[in-house]
């Protein structure tokens, strides 16, 4: 028990379990699902769907936020990665062929890797802070939206790209599937190589890591350029959902959800150790809430306020102040050795 | 990154000429800044004919009042190398908040104070977080930001107009000296400049705010009250923001749930323009002013260039990175003196 009390993606857990049990009461048919033209429907598969743009920028940044970095430029690489995809595909003669959509993703993804590099670039190598490296970005990453879509929203009619937001596969949504890949490939890439640990590393100390021979100036470059990426293809997802690149309002605020469903999932601002599993949670976490506000007729205006709460919840758990006072309670009671108390307090840090 | 953070390392004996090279260099991005401000006006004014003017300064000042309020606050947050992503927010609290007390029948010599106050709640909150229980500013503010935008929206789902005289006059009313003309909101915006220049060179609150900024462990063993200090800056930036939402809702005429959306990352880029380190304990409040008027002066320069509103964020970005590279390179000269 009390290794399950203890396990970081406890309280993640638990609270995704409230959430889910809160909305089963108020409304017994939220666990059901329907089949209907041998597609799956009903609220848990939509809160699958919906949550793959946040889960793909997320699982991004947890890699950033892994080398003590934070990238707050993911906004508006979103935003710019749906703006160059729309526009290539309303340009092209025939919108709705499959080679013009995919060349159009392409070339979005591309863009929004040159615009990771741009951001690694600024942090490895001119050695800026990484708030401020990507500050640069999100200004004027709205701005270059905006030049591509000459300030209008591009509205498409294109079947092909319509399907990756909205089509299913196997009854299941094709973004499920996405989401899925993305993180599949990172786990096995992060975990099965030593580079989870290198990344790692670098958080925890950039300058013992580099005299340990570990090139923190790639790793930090490429977390970034991942970050960028999978901003990307969010943009990608957020832009066939609504068929329309919106340079203002797409991905506004996606970077604080992001840095939240990272921090709800246990990883530390602070650099270091970092769980993928924990973003996971903590991406559902976030979008069972949006979709509870959403059946309980509150307002979704009103989310921030519990998001709000959230995050002073998780924040407090998390903080060492909270946990020593815990520990140390615990400790009196049952007059234990500060040993344990002092070394799990050095790893959650 | 650190070289930024640490104080200019000293030679043992310290010449006049390190010493003033010391000093000049703290003091040389906000000249930087200042040579931007006066290149900008320069160039608009070949560029244009005919653009320096009393109208022009004077509407410059009126159209950035409240982003004046929220740099200062900003600055004393910066300084301490945290950062406080909720004055945006508050801006539409604060002034929503107000518009339904008026609305309600409330005089207004009770809802100004609470205006204000509103953002001080807000600066409490983030405060305690980052203060006592330690958690990271950007976080502990987001949370703060939330907050105060969702409490936006709980007061009222849809923007309300004031019209309240005393509102009314912070922007209405206009003394004109010939062509140059003040509103009271302005006049309050140079007054907070003038009383945060005050306090943070002149008061041992002031110093305590640089010591800790320059690092919190060193000025907390020196004894220095550390917490206290983290926490009275939240606490600063949120009446300063509460004061901006006021001052704001006067300039529109109303109080929107919308308002202040991303105002936070204007003031940010405002005082680091203005030529404030983001990791804390450099910087000057006076070169946040500088700051947001190149900030200003940027937005009129591309409305007489009649180009497209959206080369702003452009030219913000770049502004951003000219100066923070300025800013690192300045940084790794320092630590050679």
């Amino acid at each position: 028990m009390k290794r399950v009390l203890r396990h970081r993606l406890f309280w993640p857990i638990v609270a995704l379990v409230v959430l889910i049990a809160l909305n089963t009461a108020s409304r017994p048919t939220f666990l059901s699902i329907t089949i209907n033209h041998g597609a799956l429907y009903g609220s848990l598969i939509d809160i699958l769907r919906n949550s793959a743009q946040l889960m793909l920028v997320a699982i991004g940044m947890t890699l950033v936020i892994a080398t003590r970095g934070i990238d707050l430029s993911v906004g508006a690489v979103l935003a710019v990665s749906g703006a160059v995809a729309l526009t290539i595909i309303s340009d092209a003669p025939d919108p709705s062929s499959v080679s013009t959509v995919m060349v159009a993703i392409a070339i979005a993804l591309i863009v929004t890797l040159v615009l990771g590099v741009w951001n690694g670039f600024l942090v490895s190598v001119v050695g800026i802070q990484p708030i401020i490296a990507t500050l640069v970005l999100m200004f004027a990453g709205r701005g270059i939206a905006m030049l591509i879509t000459k300030g209008q929203i591009t509205t498409i009619n294109s079947a092909p790209y319509r399907q990756i937001a909205g089509g299913y596969l196997f009854g299941l949504p094709i973004a499920f599937y996405i989401s899925v890949a993305v993180i599949v490939i990172v786990a096995l890439v992060v975990r099965r190589t030593a580079l989870g640990m290198l990344i790692e590393s670098v958080g925890i100390n950039p300058e013992a890591s580099r005299l340990a021979g570990v090139r923190a100036r790639g790793i930090l470059w490429g977390v970034y350029a991942v970050s960028g990426l999978l901003a990307g293809g969010a943009g990608i997802l957020y832009s066939s959902n609504i068929m329309a690149a919106d340079a203002n309002n797409a991905g506004l605020n996606i970077e604080l959800d992001a840095i939240l469903a990272v921090v709800i999932g246990g990883t530390s601002l602070a650099g270091g150790k970092f769980l993928l599993s924990g973003t996971v949670v903590g991406v559902f976490v976030l979008q069972t809430l949006t979709s509870t506000i959403t059946f309980l007729g509150i307002p979704p205006a009103v989310t921030p306020v519990f998001k709000a709460v959230v995050v002073i919840a998780v924040c407090l758990l998390q903080s060492r102040k909270v946990r020593e006072w815990i520990f140390t309670r615990r400790k009196r009671t049952k007059a234990q050795d500060a040993v344990p108390a002092t070394t799990e307090l050095a790893v959650t840090r | 990154m650190t070289a930024q953070a640490t104080a200019p390392v000293l030679p043992e004996r310290v010449g006049l000429a390190d010493r003033v090279r010391a000093k000049s260099a703290s003091w040389a991005s906000v000249l930087a800044t200042l040579g931007m401000l006066v290149v900008l006006l320069v160039g608009d004014q070949i560029a244009f004919g005919d653009f320096i003017s009393a109208r022009l300064i004077s509407s410059l000042l009126l159209n950035n009042s409240f982003l004046i309020i929220l740099a200062v606050g900003m600055t004393f947050v910066i300084l301490t190398g945290g950062i406080d992503l909720s004055v945006g927010s508050v801006i539409a609290f604060s002034g929503l908040l107000g518009a339904q007390l008026l609305a309600h029948g409330w005089p207004a010599y009770v809802v100004i104070p609470l205006m204000v106050l509103s953002g001080t709640v807000i600066g409490i909150i983030t405060g305690v977080m980052v203060a006592f229980f330690e958690i990271q500013p950007f976080i502990a503010s987001l949370a703060g930001m939330f907050l105060a935008r969702g409490l936006a929206y709980v007061v009222s789902l849809k923007s309300l107009p004031i019209s309240d005289a005393s509102v009314d006059w912070l922007i209405g009313t206009q003394w004109s000296i010939g062509q140059f003309s003040i509103t009271p909101g302005v006049i309050l915006a140079l007054v907070v400049v003038a009383i945060a220049f005050w306090v943070l060179h002149y008061t041992r609150f002031g110093r305590t705010v640089y010591a800790v900024g320059g690092n919190q462990q060193s000025a907390r063993l020196m004894g220095l009250a550390s917490t206290r200090t983290v926490f009275l800056v939240y606490v600063i930036s949120g009446t300063c923001a509460g004061l901006a939402g006021l001052v704001f809702a006067s300039y529109t005429g109303s109080g929107n749930p919308l308002a202040g959306l991303g105002m936070e990352l204007e003031a940010i880029a405002a005082v680091v323009i203005g030529g404030t380190v983001l990791t804390g304990g450099s910087g000057y409040v006076l070169g946040s002013l500088c700051g947001v008027l190149v900030y200003g002066l940027i937005q009129i320069t591309i409305t007489y260039m009649s180009v497209d509103s959206w080369w702003t964020y452009i030219v913000i970005g770049l502004l951003l990175l000219l100066f923070v590279v300025f800013q690192r390179v300045m940084g790794a000269r320092r630590r050679r003196v």
